[in-house]
């Protein structure tokens, strides 16, 4: 499904600031993910790897909303989420080339990386698994009686899976404080959302649980952002999980791997002509004189140094040692 | 003509009950459906009909009387005008049919005898007291007590709370801990073990409470997948305390969907501990070390052994670590490896084999990952000769392991092969005597044994 290009706020209530770090840090996921699958084509990342190009507004404008503490979850297609929640590019881009320098050691790879003091819970790689793993993680906030929420992210193929709707109704009856992220972006690896269901309005699903939710413009980070604020007030406020259906698209294939024959070359052209969201923001700094193109471009070099330096130091790293292979099976028993 | 009305099992694994009350008294006259009487089982309290219409003309147990046999006449049913000494006098055994329902539980004799269990455990001091208390009992204390020392403890599940526990375990626990951390869930396995999952990592201990493991089928990819792989994955950051507990195994009568022993499932993965014990001590100590530990575990229950009363250490704190198997029964002829319910058959047959001046050395391993080989290896060679004892299937089953374990570590101290004794290789049967044969018996153990002896 190609939506057509939403009206956009023209004068949107938004500091300098806040449309500088917009951009930046979408930029940084960018750059980041290009370079990455640079690298997959250079055979210094294997396996699965799943680019987040396309989709950055979504991570970046819920980020945005999230405060310390809050914990986020997500499925493979993960690096953008790392990026967002303020993780190091290095240990990201050496945990895809497999090395010691990486956030799992190298251990878990482009699909499972993790970070206990970002609240980052992974990286998933059975699509949906993270659904209720994640309104596990918003249990243990609401059993602690504080005010975290957990972002609990996943695409539209996950929304198929049994166990999201398991997880809604639980998340209902225990009134978890979680927002549950759908990101259609309208293709399950290959297979267009109005090939695999009947019921597309996915948001819609959660009434049948009693769960608030609304369509959003994942292409706008505004949009993401204000809405964002809107679903963690709810869970704030005690009131349960809300839903977010983030209307977004993947400009790169399912995976490195991806044929692209199920969508032509021109709907993925349109959508990266008219709807870019780091573009959008690049316009809304420059019409209202927020910043010049030089300092555009000055952030352009400053994003592009950090990617540099990250895949550096992902091919500088050495692989993990032969004993790694046989740490971190077990926990050591300790005592609560 | 009178009737008799007689103790009804009102579950499978239903051997006796407690007669709760009457609802009905004597010169009553009652309708088919009415209720007659509250009857306790080992798993809740139940209501249960008059089936023929008659009058109550005399109630034979009265209320309040505790281990009541199935098919003990209770009371007798007599029709208008009729005396009640017309009715055939109580029979002083339950029939021989009873007996047929309730195949999976021919060791009674295994339940007053515990006395190895203390004599031999080196798991608590000499001298320690002890109290007599079934599994159910002891798994019970231990979550409790558990619950009592750590805030971070809960327990999540089916019928966990306000039901009391499908099996009773969790009888009282809502009351004593309330709805904060005694969950009830509904009938989502994966959905539950996912939460349960993502809680423990998030540094909570949940205790996720599985109906019985055949239900937790739903729920492997988060067992395995999510709960016993992260740690590797986050490079050591992500653990995962959890114990997944509940029913594992055949119960009686409830065939093959409900009749699986997925001890072997389990303890073939990296990143999982696996428990199953067999006496009550065991299922206290350990359960006890399973929720401590910082990994996530799989601790095997089964229903037959519930209701077994053992001996347990009356310590205010006793735990029994992981990887330490326990000699249930010292001898120097053979040794027999078994765990879990298969703990009845490798000890009633050693009794059997006792008998015929064949002393067998019966070692209960306790946890399947991770498992104590030393004992096995030891007891090994001494005896020369080994017999494996459970419950699963036949192929890749925990006896294939060690038989593999035992050719590569101990070849030259066998004077024979290594037999494994299993359920058979088919799906588990309903009828009560194909039930019968697809379980492992006592006695095919000690035909086993007497291969290995060459007897």
């Amino acid at each position: 499904m190609v939506r057509k290009p939403a009206a956009r706020q023209s004068t949107p209530n938004v500091s300098k600031d806040e449309l500088l770090q917009y951009y930046r840090d979408m930029l940084l996921i960018r750059r980041f993910e290009e370079k990455a699958g640079q690298l997959y084509g250079m055979g210094l990342i294997g396996g699965f790897c799943h680019l987040y190009i396309g989709q950055e507004a979504v991570v970046v404008g819920l980020e945005s909303v999230a405060k310390e503490g809050d914990k986020r979850i997500t499925s493979y297609r993960d690096h953008g989420h790392m990026l967002a929640c303020g993780m190091d590019a290095r240990g990201v881009m050496a945990e895809l080339t497999g090395r010691i320098g990486g956030y799992s050691k190298g251990k878990g790879g482009s699909m499972h990386m993790f970070s206990r003091e970002k609240h980052f819970y992974g990286g998933h790689g059975i699509v949906a698994a993270q659904v209720p793993l994640g309104a596990g993680l918003a249990f243990s906030d609401k059993y602690r009686g504080n005010d975290n929420v957990t972002f609990v992210y996943f695409g539209d193929g996950a929304a198929n899976q049994g166990q999201v709707y398991e997880t809604y109704n639980m998340a209902t009856i225990w009134e978890l404080p979680v927002v549950f992220v759908i990101e259609n972006n309208q293709y399950a690896m290959g297979t267009s959302l109005k090939r695999s269901t009947r019921s597309t309005t996915l948001y819609g699903r959660g009434e049948a649980f009693g769960i608030p939710g609304e369509q959003v413009d994942g292409m706008d980070v505004l949009a993401v952002k204000a809405a964002g604020e809107k679903a963690v007030a709810h869970c704030r406020a005690g009131k349960g999980p809300y839903i977010l259906e983030v209307m977004t698209y993947r400009y790169r294939g399912h995976s490195m791997s991806d044929p692209a024959k199920y969508r032509t070359r021109e709907e993925v052209q349109k959508m990266r002509d008219e709807r870019d969201a780091i573009e959008h923001v690049r316009e809304l700094l420059l019409q209202g004189k927020h910043a010049s193109e030089d300092d555009l471009k000055a952030i352009d070099k400053e994003i592009k140094e950090i990617v540099n330096d990250s895949a550096e130091f992902a091919k500088e790293s050495p692989e993990p040692p032969l004993e790694e292979l046989w740490t971190d099976i077990y926990a050591e028993e300790k005592s609560a | 003509m009178a009737t008799e009305i007689l103790m009804p099992a009102l579950s499978p694994t239903m051997e006796e009950g407690t007669l709760a009350k009457w609802l009905v008294k004597e010169g009553d006259s009652v309708k088919s459906g009415d209720i007659i009487a509250e009857i306790e089982t080992d798993k809740a309290t139940m209501e249960f009909e008059a089936v023929d219409e008659g009058i109550l003309g005399k109630i034979l147990i009265p209320e309040g009387t505790q281990a009541v046999k199935v098919n003990t006449p209770i009371a007798i049913l007599v029709e208008e005008g009729e005396s009640v000494d017309s009715a055939p006098a109580p029979k002083a055994e339950a029939p021989a049919e009873t007996k047929a329902e309730a195949p999976a539980a021919p060791a009674q004799a295994a339940a007053p005898a515990p006395a190895p269990v203390a004599d031999l455990s080196p798991d608590w001091p000499e001298g320690t007291p002890m109290k007599t208390m079934t599994v159910r009992e002891a798994l019970r204390e231990a979550m409790a007590e558990e619950m009592e020392r750590d805030e971070t403890v809960f327990l999540m599940g089916e019928e966990v709370g306000e039901y009391q526990g499908a099996y009773k375990i969790s009888q009282g626990l809502l009351d004593k801990f309330g709805a904060r951390r005694v969950v009830d869930t509904p009938i989502s396995e994966i959905g539950f073990a996912g939460i349960g999952t993502g809680a423990a990592m998030a540094g909570l201990r949940p205790i996720v409470e599985f109906m019985t493991f055949n239900f937790a089928m739903q729920a492997i990819d988060h067992i395995i997948n999510s709960a016993a792989k992260t740690l590797y994955m986050s490079g050591g950051q992500m653990g995962c305390p959890i114990v997944f507990r509940g029913p594992n195994g055949a119960a009686a009568r409830v065939a093959a969907q409900h009749s699986q022993d997925y001890a072997a499932w389990y303890a073939q993965i990296p990143g999982l501990k696996v428990v199953m014990p067999y006496t009550a001590a065991d299922a206290k100590g350990l359960l006890k070390t399973a929720i401590r530990d910082g990994n996530p575990v799989v601790f095997l229950e089964n229903e037959i052994l519930y209701g077994r009363s053992f001996e347990v250490p009356d310590l205010p704190d006793f735990t029994i670590p992981f990887g330490k198997a326990r000699i249930a029964r010292p001898g120097r002829d053979v040794t027999i490896v078994s765990f879990g319910i298969g703990m009845t058959h490798a000890l009633e047959a050693a009794e059997t084999l006792a008998g015929e001046g064949i002393e067998a050395e019966v070692i209960d391993l306790r946890t399947l990952r991770p498992i104590d080989y030393a004992t096995v290896i030891e007891s090994v060679k001494r005896t020369n000769r080994c017999v494996t004892v459970e419950e699963g299937f036949p192929v890749c089953s925990i006896g294939n392991h060690i038989s593999a374990h035992l050719m590569e570590n101990a070849f030259d101290w066998l004077d024979a092969p290594v037999i494994n004794c299993t359920g058979k290789d088919v799906p588990m049967p309903y009828a009560a005597n194909l039930e019968k044969h697809a379980l492992i018996t006592a006695a095919e153990v000690v035909e086993a044994v007497k291969k290995v002896t060459y007897r």
